[in-house]
Formats: structure tokens, C-alpha cells, sequence
């Protein structure tokens, strides 16, 4: 690795080298960029929640959480995404093994999981919407609508994601750029199970409480 | 156009002739100056054949230091936009302060000192400063790139979709009246039914988001992609703030957008976040968007403090005096960023203690800004000072932003705040910061590393004229102004009542004027220094004498920045590397990876605007088109594996044989 620049230092300079002759390969930044990525969301969900605190209790003489949250069909949601958080771990574990087709069932199955957590989403926002309790009711249910809906809005990229991610892999294999796009992928995906334990617990368990 | 009229409102929402604002005379000439404008360029482009090399060269680069120079052109194109804005708001009030009406009401004086409060920030000194650090980070860091080439041109598309958006808003329809921060409930459905707060939504929705992007992407360069051996303390105190400002903006921007995005449910759906009535809070958007807006100043700031911490440790040829406490003072300066943001409503009324609090941590601040100019000070103490254009602006800086900081202190005393929130005092104090600081800083930081980007220096003769009226202009424009706020003129006033103030406008529109001078003193240098350029041409690289690693290698430096990787030992790596007897490498190139240019940068941002548009104006069924046109190009995108290719070494060879031909020459 010594270069011609050496030579030229006089003796007493200890011989230092000013640059590499061979390739310098950067280790790859994209974790680390889709960390920052996940970070600054984070600030965007700290806003809701922080929105959320101020006029979470402001139901301008309408409707509030106790009349309207159905616990049981919040647990089995929770339910739902926490078991999707579960297959994507297996997905990661046989894609670490570079098995194709076992990576491709427990992702299909991650999207099912994560299709009927929205769908039981939009069937609570279309029950309370149908009740008289819309967005334009009352800041709290403003707030409410836009923090779980930003959430919900959220998976649901994440099932498109997972979908193209799927035909890709499918297509050219667990090649490297597709391993690092599903673990960008698994990040943003247990990311939102983290997210969703703060709204079921912040919005859903301490909104009912009296 | 259509006959049916429900057919009209569903493609063109409530876009009608009328938006054309044909009545409005000064509108008139203005689009018409722009329209020839814009003809004559297009038909200079195409007879040069100019447009495959902009399209291949230009709009779809992922290089680096294309995109930097790319956002500095936009944002001096903005700066002519956004200073007219000031031109016009000086002379309304020397005109309308002597009992007149002068020639703008007040519908369209609201809509200019919005516009001009929003372009300046937006879309002048945050492109200034992204354009500034893009280009100079990965030289100073001895990286190819940044870390995420393609993102870093769509955050640049980005931000010239909201550029687009704004500069719409003056032919087609009206931009808010608000103020450049929208605070509701004027900024809510009820108070501004119109297209203005819209058009201001989206315009800086799309620029928020682009530049988090660009934030995030130059974190992950700084932290990923240093040359081996420059270890954190080692890096060049640009690059460390930089880093702050990146980190900044990654922990600011999302705010702006949750909260311009909370905005827009309110006027969009008629949800209740900042409505006066069923529980809605206005105060909540206030606290919200300062949570933003103060860590925004520092983001605009901390580069021009590490451009002129370059600059006055070259120009004294003589090492940056206390590196680490000026490493110090950038982060302390971060993080107090986010404890201050209440000082801007101590009105709000929020109690003692709690303005108390704000005030205190705001006064804090000034103790790292105040070490930091210390070590200036120091620094250029018993150094050998070479006055270039450069200097001068760091100079009048020192002295400029150090009557700004003061009057910054001031107003951080919630008593005084009292009586000068509001006023003319604080319009005076925070140009006095943004002027003196940014702006000063960048065109110091442009004079510096132009001849890097482009191989020959700017004329120092225009400089120092640019300089000049700029200093004497920036005094004479806004110390009137304090003089006022303290007389009790409240800001964003087309007209005031008492004829005695008078004499203090007019002066303040001459210092406009000279502030004019200035800007057109800058555009001849660029001129003269572009018929001069032979003359001003460097051959070297390295034209001033410089310390950090982008002065080691040629002036415009190759696609690919460093033939070889450099390797540091120390602190100013280019300065050291001088002092133990470096000599460029000869021989043994190879070919290097570099990153494909790509045009879905362009795509995205164009179909941004279109959807900015739409929304804007309830086109819905263009907006669905538009929007889902984003999702399938980005999609698409992700189909491309094929995104890097290898410079072959002999046009390495080639390159850097040319670089040992010019450098013998010059010798």
C-alpha cells in the first residue's frame, strides 16, 4: 500500500501515506439513512400524540372515548398487527438462511395480517363516522381520526411496499439490494407496532379511563 | 369553456378567469417581463442546442456539485423575486406614511410581505445553504458522493416544485395574506377562503419534505463517508456545522410538515385542530410551528458561521484558534435550538415562570455565539490577514451580527418583549441576524469556492462594490426600523397615520435602494468575471492558499472528486498535507464506481407541482391522476437495479494527465 508520495517526505517525517491506492469501499449508509428517515416519522407521530394531549379531551359537548371505543375490537386489531410483527421476525430469520420461498410465505402472510388490521380499522372509522362522530364533531375526535388514520395510513404503504417487495424478490431473489430493502422494510414495520402500542395505550386505554 | 357547468367545476375546481389577475397593472407588466424573459432564454436554449446537455448534464445529475450549483441559481433567481417583494413593501410606506394611500392595498400589501417573508426563507437562504453544503461536504470529507445520490436530486426537485408553486401563485390566483407563518385563525378556512394559504400549504409541504430528504442524506454522508483517518474532531468545522444543521433539520422539518398537514385538514375537511369553536386550539399551532420555526433560524446560521470559520482561518492563514470549543459552541447551539422557541409569544401569555424559563435559555445562547466570535477574533489575532472579497463579508458579519445578537438579548427580556413584540424593532432585529448572518455568510461562502467550482475567480473589483452597498445599504434600510419599533410602529402596516414618522421610511427605502445597488453590483461580477475569466483562471486548485481537503484537487474538480482516496492526519488535512511535502499521484489509476444519473428526480418533482396545483385549486380528479402517478413512478423506480457504473481508468488517466499539463503551465 505504500505510494510514491512516501518517498518525497523527508527523513525525519515519520512516512505517512496521503492517500489509498486501492479502492475504498464506504460502508453502506442505508440503515442508517432509513433510520434518521424512521426518526424524523417518529416526530410526525410525536406531534399527533402531542396534539392528542391538548385537546384529546376537548369533545365540545359530543361524544367521548368511553361512548364510543370498543376495547375487544381494539384488542384483536392490536392482535393482528402484533402478530404481523411476529411473521416478519420468521420472514427475516429464512431470508437470513437465503430461503426464497419460506421468506416469500411468512411476508405473504405479514400482508394478510397487516390487510386485516386496516380493514378492521376502516370498519371502526366507518362504524363512529355512521354513529354521528366524524372529524368535524369535536377537536378530540379530530385528533383521534388523524393520529390512528396517519397510523392506518402508514400500514397500508407499508402493505404496498410489502407487495412490490414480494414481486421483486420473486422475480430476481434474495439478491443483496433486496435483502437491504427488506431489512429497510422490517424496520418501518416494527417501527409501527411500536407507534401502535402508544396509540392503543395513550388514545384507546387511557382515553376510556374515567 | 364548458358548457356544462358542473362538468367546468369538476375538472377546473374553482379555477376561472378571474384567478388571472388581468386588472392588477403591476401584475401585468411583471408576467409580461417574465414571459420575455422566458422566451428569449428558451430561444437562446434552442438555438445553442442547449437542451440535451441541460437535460443530461443538469436536470437528471446525481453528482454532487451540480445539484449544489443548481440550488444556488435557484435561489439567486428567488432572491430577484423575493427582494422586488421588499422593493415594493419600502417604497409603499415611505409613500403611505405621509397621510397618503401610496399605490398598494392592502389585500396585496399582505400578499407581498407574506410572499416575501416565505420566498426569502424558503426558498433564497434554505437553497443557499443546501446548495452550499451540498457542494462542499463530500470535497471537504474526501467522499465521491453524497450517501444517497438519487434522493439528494429529488430533494433538489422538491424544493424547486414548492419554488414553482409560489412563484404561480402571482399570475394565477393570490398568495396568502398572513404573514409567513399562516397562524389560524387567519391562516383557517373561515378568515381565508381563498387559494393564498393553499398555495402557501403546498408550496411548502413539498419544499419541507425535500429538504428533511437532504437532511437526512448528508447526516448519513458525514457519519458514513469521511475519508479514513478524519476522525470527528478532525473534520473541517464547515462539515461539523453542517452536521448540526442537518440534525437540525431532520429533528425541525417533520414538525413543519405535521403541522402544515393539520392546517390543511382544518381548511381541506373541516376538522377542529386550530378552529376557534368545538375545542379547537389556536395557540396549539402557534407553539407548533415556532417548535419548527426556532430551530429554522439556527438551520440557516450554523453554515454561515462554518463558512466564515473557513474563511477566517485561510484568509489569516493561520489554523481555526480554539477548534473544540467552536466544536462545542455548534452543538451547545443545537440543542439550546429547541429549548427558546416560546420567546417568539412571550405575549401569549403564558405566565412568569414559564417566560422566565424562555427568556433565560434564549439569553444562554448568546454565550457559545459569543465564544464563537471570540475565536474569530483570535484567530485572525496575529495572523497574516489578506483582505479578499471574503473577508470582507466575514468582517462586516462580525460586526453587523453582533448589533443583531444584541438587540437579539433585548427582546429576550420578557418585560421589553412586551412592548416591542410586533414592532418594527423585531422586523429590524431579524433582518439584522438573517443579513448580517446568512446572507453575508453566503455570499462570502460563494466568493470563497467559486473559483473551485468553476476554475476561475469572481472580479474582486464588483465584489467589493457588491460588498459595500450591501453594508452600508443593510445600516441605512433597517436601523431606521429600530428606530421606529421602538417609537411603537407595529410591522405588516401598508399605511401609517403619522406624517412625522415619515422622514424615517424614506430613509429606510434609500437603504433599499443601496441594498439593490448591491445585488446588481453582484450580478455584474458575475458577469464581468465570466467576459474576465482568463484572466481570473486558476490553474492550481487550490487559488487561496486553503486548508481543507477540496482545495487539494482540481478546479472544477472531476466527476469523481479524488482519483484516489485521501488519507488524514490531521486537523486542515489539505494545509498539513502542503506542509509534509505531498506530491500529487501520477500513475496507477483505476476505474471508479460512480452512481447513474437518473431522471425520475425531475419526473417526481414535476408531478408534485401538478398535484400541489390540483389540490390547490380542487381539481380532484387531477389530483387523484397526479397522485397516483407518484406512487407508480416511484414504484417503478424501485425496478432499477441498474443504478452505477465504472469511469474507465483511462479517462481517469486522461483527466488527471490534463490536470499535470495545466498545473506544469501554471508553474
Amino acid at each position: 500500500m505504500a505510494t510514491q508520495a512516501d518517498t518525497a517526505t523527508s527523513g525525519e517525517e515519520e512516512a505517512l501515506r496521503f492517500y489509498e491506492t486501492e479502492d475504498h469501499p464506504h460502508a453502506p449508509a442505508t440503515l442508517i439513512g432509513f433510520w434518521l428517515y424512521l426518526m424524523s416519522d417518529c416526530l410526525i407521530f410525536a406531534v399527533l400524540f402531542a396534539t392528542h394531549a391538548v385537546v384529546g379531551r376537548n369533545y365540545a359537548a359530543g361524544p367521548s372515548p368511553a361512548d364510543l371505543f370498543d376495547l375487544k375490537l381494539v384488542a384483536l386489531n392490536t392482535a393482528m398487527l402484533l402478530f404481523s410483527s411476529i411473521t416478519y421476525g420468521f420472514a427475516m430469520l429464512e431470508m437470513q438462511k437465503d430461503r426464497r420461498a419460506a421468506t416469500l410465505l411468512w411476508l405473504g402472510l405479514t400482508g394478510l395480517f397487516g390487510i386485516v388490521f386496516v380493514c378492521l380499522e376502516i370498519y371502526e372509522f366507518a362504524h363512529l363516522i355512521h354513529e354521528g362522530a366524524t372529524p368535524q364533531r369535536s377537536a378530540f375526535l379530530s385528533s383521534f381520526f388523524v393520529l390512528v388514520g396517519t397510523h392506518g395510513l402508514h400500514v397500508s404503504l407499508g402493505i404496498v411496499w410489502l407487495a412490490v417487495l414480494m414481486i421483486q424478490v420473486g422475480v430476481r431473489g434474495l439478491e443483496v439490494d433486496n435483502k437491504r430493502r427488506l431489512m429497510c422494510l422490517s424496520m418501518f414495520w416494527h417501527f409501527l407496532d411500536v407507534i401502535w402500542i402508544g396509540v392503543f395505550t395513550f388514545v384507546y386505554l387511557m382515553g376510556t379511563l374515567k | 369553456m364548458f358548457s356544462n357547468p358542473d362538468l367546468q367545476t369538476l375538472v377546473f375546481g374553482r379555477l376561472t378567469w378571474d384567478a388571472i389577475p388581468l386588472h392588477d397593472p403591476i401584475l401585468i407588466v411583471t408576467f409580461a417581463m417574465v414571459a420575455l424573459g422566458g422566451a428569449a432564454l428558451l430561444g437562446i436554449m434552442t438555438y445553442f442546442r442547449w437542451w440535451g446537455p441541460l437535460w443530461r448534464d443538469w436536470l437528471t445529475s446525481v453528482d454532487h456539485k451540480k445539484i449544489g450549483i443548481m440550488y444556488i441559481v435557484m435561489a439567486l433567481v428567488m432572491l430577484l423575486r423575493g427582494f422586488s417583494d421588499a422593493l415594493l413593501m419600502r417604497s409603499q410606506q415611505a409613500l403611505a406614511s405621509g397621510g397618503g394611500e401610496g399605490y398598494l392595498p392592502p389585500h396585496h400589501y399582505d400578499q407581498i410581505f407574506t410572499a416575501h417573508g416565505v420566498i426569502m426563507i424558503f426558498f433564497v437562504a434554505m437553497p443557499l445553504v443546501t446548495g452550499l453544503m451540498n457542494y462542499v461536504i463530500p470535497l471537504q470529507i474526501g467522499a465521491r458522493d453524497v450517501a444517497f445520490p438519487f434522493l439528494n436530486n429529488l430533494s433538489f426537485w422538491m424544493t424547486a416544485s414548492g419554488a414553482a408553486t409560489v412563484m404561480a401563485s402571482l399570475f394565477v390566483g393570490e398568495f396568502a395574506r398572513t404573514g409567513w407563518l399562516a397562524m389560524p385563525p387567519l391562516s383557517g378556512a373561515d378568515s381565508s377562503p381563498g387559494v393564498g394559504v393553499d398555495y402557501y400549504i403546498w408550496a411548502l409541504q413539498i419544499a419541507g419534505v425535500g429538504t428533511l430528504l437532504s437532511g437526512i442524506n448528508l447526516i448519513a454522508t458525514i457519519v458514513k463517508m469521511r475519508a479514513p483517518g478524519m476522525t470527528m474532531m478532525k473534520l473541517p468545522i464547515f462539515v461539523w456545522s453542517s452536521l448540526c444543521t442537518n440534525v437540525l433539520i431532520v429533528a425541525a422539518f417533520p414538525i413543519l410538515t405535521a403541522v402544515l398537514a393539520l392546517l390543511s385538514l382544518d381548511r381541506y375537511v373541516g376538522t377542529h385542530f386550530f378552529t376557534n369553536d368545538l375545542g379547537g386550539n389556536p395557540m396549539m399551532y402557534v407553539n407548533l410551528i415556532w417548535i419548527w420555526g426556532h430551530p429554522e433560524v439556527y438551520i440557516l446560521i450554523l453554515p454561515a458561521f462554518g463558512v466564515f470559520s473557513e474563511i477566517v482561518s485561510t484568509y489569516s492563514s493561520k489554523r481555526l484558534f480554539g477548534y473544540a470549543s467552536m466544536v462545542y459552541a455548534l452543538v451547545v447551539i443545537t440543542i439550546l435550538a429547541y429549548l427558546v422557541w416560546l420567546h417568539h409569544f412571550f405575549t401569549m401569555g403564558s405566565g412568569a415562570s414559564v417566560n422566565s424559563f424562555f427568556g433565560i435559555t434564549t439569553m444562554i445562547i448568546s454565550i457559545p455565539t459569543g465564544a464563537k466570535i471570540f475565536n474569530w477574533l483570535f484567530t485572525m489575532y496575529r495572523g497574516r490577514i489578506r483582505f479578499e472579497v471574503p473577508m470582507l463579508w466575514t468582517l462586516g458579519f462580525m460586526v453587523t451580527f453582533v448589533i443583531g445578537g444584541m438587540t437579539g438579548v433585548l427582546l429576550a427580556v420578557p418585560p421589553a418583549d412586551f412592548v416591542l413584540h410586533n414592532s418594527l424593532f423585531l422586523v429590524a432585529h431579524f433582518h439584522n441576524v438573517i443579513i448580517g448572518g446568512v446572507v453575508f455568510g453566503m455570499f462570502a461562502g460563494i466568493t470563497y469556492w467559486f473559483p473551485k467550482a468553476f476554475g476561475y475567480k469572481l472580479d474582486p473589483f464588483w465584489g467589493k462594490m457588491s460588498f459595500w452597498f450591501w453594508l452600508t445599504g443593510f445600516y441605512v434600510a433597517f436601523m431606521p426600523l429600530y428606530l421606529l419599533g421602538l417609537m411603537g410602529v407595529t410591522r405588516r402596516l401598508n399605511r401609517i397615520e403619522d406624517p412625522s414618522l415619515q422622514i424615517w421610511f424614506v430613509v429606510a427605502a434609500i437603504g433599499s435602494v443601496l441594498i439593490l445597488l448591491g445585488i446588481l453590483s453582484f450580478i455584474v461580477q458575475l458577469v464581468v468575471s465570466y467576459r474576465r475569466r482568463d484572466e481570473l483562471r486558476d490553474l492550481t486548485g487550490d487559488p487561496w492558499g486553503g486548508r481543507t481537503l477540496e482545495w487539494s484537487t482540481a478546479s472544477p474538480p472531476p466527476d469523481y472528486n479524488f482519483a484516489f482516496t485521501p488519507v488524514i492526519h490531521d486537523h486542515d488535512a489539505w494545509s498539513d498535507m502542503k506542509r509534509r511535502g505531498y506530491s500529487r499521484p501520477l500513475t496507477g489509476f483505476k476505474a471508479i464506481h460512480m452512481p447513474r444519473n437518473t431522471a425520475t428526480g425531475v419526473i417526481l418533482g414535476g408531478l408534485s407541482t401538478v398535484f400541489s396545483f390540483a389540490m390547490i385549486w380542487y381539481m380532484w380528479p387531477l389530483a387523484a391522476v397526479s397522485f397516483v402517478a407518484i406512487l407508480v413512478v416511484s414504484i417503478a423506480h424501485t425496478f432499477n437495479y441498474d443504478r452505477d457504473f465504472d469511469i474507465p481508468a483511462d479517462a481517469v488517466v486522461r483527466a488527471e494527465g490534463e490536470r499535470t499539463r495545466l498545473m506544469a503551465r501554471q508553474a
